[in-house]
């Protein structure tokens, strides 16, 4: 008998978890403004999504989640929702979807935070933007999102239905990255550069940059391909590209795109002296804990990232935020991104501050005009009128070895500034 | 971007063959499950690939949690080696044999296509146990096994210690189990339960306990592919089993399913089209490669390579 009424209680215990999920309301509360933010809090990006949250909730803890606009307090909400999901390891449509649909839906929600791959911004901006939701991004590089003529004949205009901007991003872009990452190739001694990307939106945009600019500045290419993402070993990409004899090898892509695994088989083919440069989609613990102490030896692996690091922060003006945030959390902050998870915290709460009530038109219309804002990194920077930052400094980082328990681990730390050339 | 008839160089040519051999002996291990497996209960145990990964995962442990060896030790390193050749493989052919005792047992008699989904249900659920052994991102297995170069530190030509790993236990594990197979008693009565399980019934031989020697002889070469490939390939992911299993699979059809030596061309073929396809044709085509070959082999070789043309049985 049991087993007769157990399989119809687990049925009815399912559906009735179903009707159980909030359904967002319908009309909000007064006195409440919603913050949410959008980002993959499960798979590899965790680490780098931690950091942000904490960030944001530096911003918000400044302020004591509160704002009084017009003589009304107002209490602040934060909402940390996931755009990935385990099976997946990374972000996915489906769950990006979802998280935009429960904004736009929830009428106290004011800014949305996020997201953190580029491609995941494409999927949440035109409902966001529908919807007049301000969409601040910590981590967005493709140039192709705000910037016109740098991607498709539609972009950026496909993500804007309204017709108004009301994305802004507080980190530089990827044109810049690449060529930047190309002029320090060069300050390194890098003459002869092969070029590797993962196919993907990010990767091989970024590499393309690099390529073009490496050949403006007088650098030898010798190939661009990309590789299969389906391979699970390199070595004879690696041997062929070891015919050619390169002093560095790009590779446009993340950590979740083999990053390791391409590097791993180049020391594996012999070719200990060449360098590897590779993009902020690799500049993070993750791909250092997945390549391994042995292949990081000093003056192999060299990472570009698109803003200014925790490590550069500390040595400048940032280091304010990062005292703040060891207040905070008891300890610094682990993964590069922190100090931009706080700036959109702080952009977010000045658009409110700034419209000074609770309307999505008003504060999305404050927030993409924000100008001379005073930078956590300590440089005033704007928005301009596509909506990215004015910001322009990146970091050079490289691999250097740590006493740690009496041991020798490898960190990525800061290395060398990256500027414009024109701008030097 | 590179020419398809470049000049050919022959020290890159000789380091495109050891490598595309070395990489199809590790596919030939894997295929040697999935055949033997189908041949004997004509079941295509969508499982392998994963439980090889389980393997992998399982030497992971041992190496970095048990032992915690650090790469340069020059004492615990080929001790944690030794015991991880020996428990992984153990572990992956007892393990095999459960998942037949459990889950395909019961089905023996049951239409072809129940096994057949029951594999793929088995193959999800040793994806998740990996999911939550490893987590979702690429695992660095440790480098135990040195990356020198045997020919001497200045020859072009690199033919390492991994190298001489993947050739020094797939050999001989290929000899003996041929040896197995032809030679022993038991080898014959699963050469007997193959061609017919009724007649090898009748003839008084114990046909599950011939299927069950074969799941356990599959899953424990899968253990030493498994091993193999953390040694030499130094990445782990919970999801590997897929695409290794979908090339042993590839390898085992295009070799003739059932067919042991097949199994091995297969695979070897696999790792050469795949090594020179990526250097003289591009990275990116080298799956295409692999699967049109299969195509143009099965178009005029239906059974594969080596494959017998058996008449339907009625």
């Amino acid at each position: 008998m049991p087993f007769r009424v157990l399989p119809v209680l687990v049925l009815v215990a399912v559906a009735s978890a179903g009707f159980a999920v909030p359904q967002p309301e319908a009309v909000g509360r007064p006195d409440v403004i919603k913050i949410v933010s959008s980002l993959p809090r499960t798979g590899s990006a965790r680490g780098q999504t931690d950091t942000i949250v904490a960030g944001i909730r530096l911003a918000l803890h400044e302020v004591d989640y509160k704002l009084a606009l017009n003589g009304t307090p107002y209490r602040i909400e934060y909402l940390d929702l996931d755009d990935a999901n385990a099976a997946a390891g990374q972000w996915t449509a489906e769950n990006e979807i979802s998280n935009a649909v429960l904004a736009s839906r929830d009428p106290d929600v004011m800014v949305y935070i996020g997201t953190y791959n580029s491609s995941a911004a494409r999927i949440s901006m035109p409902i966001l933007n529908k919807s007049h939701v301000l969409m601040v991004s910590p981590a967005n590089t493709a140039p192709e999102l705000t910037k016109p003529g740098a991607g498709g004949k539609c972009e950026p205009n496909c993500y804007r239905p309204s017709g108004e901007v009301n994305y802004v991003r507080v980190v530089p872009t990827d044109d810049l990255q690449g060529s930047l990452a190309a002029e320090w190739a060069q300050d390194l001694g890098a003459r002869k550069v092969y070029i590797l990307d993962d196919t993907e939106t990010y990767g091989q945009g970024v590499a393309n940059l690099f390529e073009a600019h490496a050949r403006k500045i007088g650098m030898d290419v010798l190939g661009h391909e990309s590789i299969d993402l389906k391979g699970a070993e390199f070595s004879a990409l690696m041997t062929k590209i070891k015919t050619k004899n390169p002093d560095l090898i790009y590779f446009g892509g993340t950590t979740q795109t083999k990053a390791s695994q391409v590097l791993k088989d180049m020391v594996k083919a012999g070719m200990d002296k060449c360098k590897f440069m590779a993009p902020d989609g690799c500049h993070e613990e993750t791909m250092i804990t997945q390549t391994g102490a042995d292949i990081l030896v000093p003056g192999r692996f060299y990472a570009t990232f698109g803003g200014l690091t925790t490590d550069r922060l500390a040595v400048g003006a940032g280091k304010v935020f990062v005292n703040k945030y060891k207040e905070l959390y008891g300890k610094e902050p682990s993964e590069a991104y922190a100090v931009y998870g706080y700036e959109c915290g702080r952009v977010a709460l000045e658009a409110i501050r700034r419209a000074a009530k609770k309307d999505r038109q008003a504060i999305l219309e404050a927030g993409r005009s924000i100008a001379n804002f005073d930078g956590a990194a300590g440089v005033k920077w704007s928005f301009d009128a596509n909506g990215d930052t004015t910001l322009q400094m990146m970091t050079g980082s490289t691999v250097q070895m740590v006493k740690e328990d009496g041991k020798d681990v490898p960190h990525l730390r800061w290395a060398h500034d990256l500027l414009p050339r024109t701008t030097k | 971007m590179t020419p398809l008839f470049a000049a050919l160089d022959t020290q890159a040519l000789t380091q495109y063959l050891i490598n595309g051999l070395s990489y199809g002996m590790l596919i030939a291990l894997v295929a040697l499950g999935y055949t033997m497996v189908y041949g004997i209960v004509e079941l295509i145990n969508f499982a392998h690939g994963d439980l090889f990964m389980l393997g992998a995962f399982l030497g992971w442990t041992i190496i970095t949690a048990v032992f915690k060896v650090s790469p340069d030790d020059a004492v615990l390193g080929p001790v944690a080696l030794l015991v991880c050749f020996v428990i992984v493989p153990a572990f992956c052919g007892l393990l095999n044999f459960s998942v037949d005792r459990v889950i395909y047992r019961p089905l023996r008699k049951a239409p072809r296509l129940a096994p057949l989904v029951s594999a793929i249900g088995v193959s999800f659920i040793f994806q998740n146990l990996g999911l939550f052994w490893g987590g979702p991102q690429d695992v660095d297995f440790p480098k135990l096994v040195s990356n020198k170069n045997l020919l001497g530190l200045d020859a072009t030509v690199r033919f390492t210690y991994q190298d001489l790993l993947v050739v020094g236990v797939t050999i001989p594990l290929m000899i003996a189990l041929t040896v197995f197979v032809k030679l022993t008693p038991l080898g014959k009565a699963m050469r007997a339960t193959a061609q017919n399980p009724t007649a090898a019934q009748l003839m008084g031989i114990n046909t599950e306990r011939v299927i069950a020697t074969t799941f356990i002889l599959g899953g424990t070469l899968a253990g030493f592919g498994a091993m193999i490939y953390g040694l030499t390939i130094n990445s782990i992911h919970y999801q590997m089993g897929f695409l290794v299993g979908l090339y042993a699979f590839t390898a085992a059809v295009l070799g003739g399913i059932g067919n042991i030596p097949g199994a091995v061309l297969g695979g070897l073929l696999i790792g050469l089209v795949r090594s020179l396809g990526s250097a003289y044709v591009g990275e990116r085509w080298t799956g295409a490669l692999i699967f049109a070959m299969l195509i143009v082999v099965l178009v005029f070789r239906p059974a594969g390579l080596l494959g017998a043309r058996v008449r339907e049985k009625v």
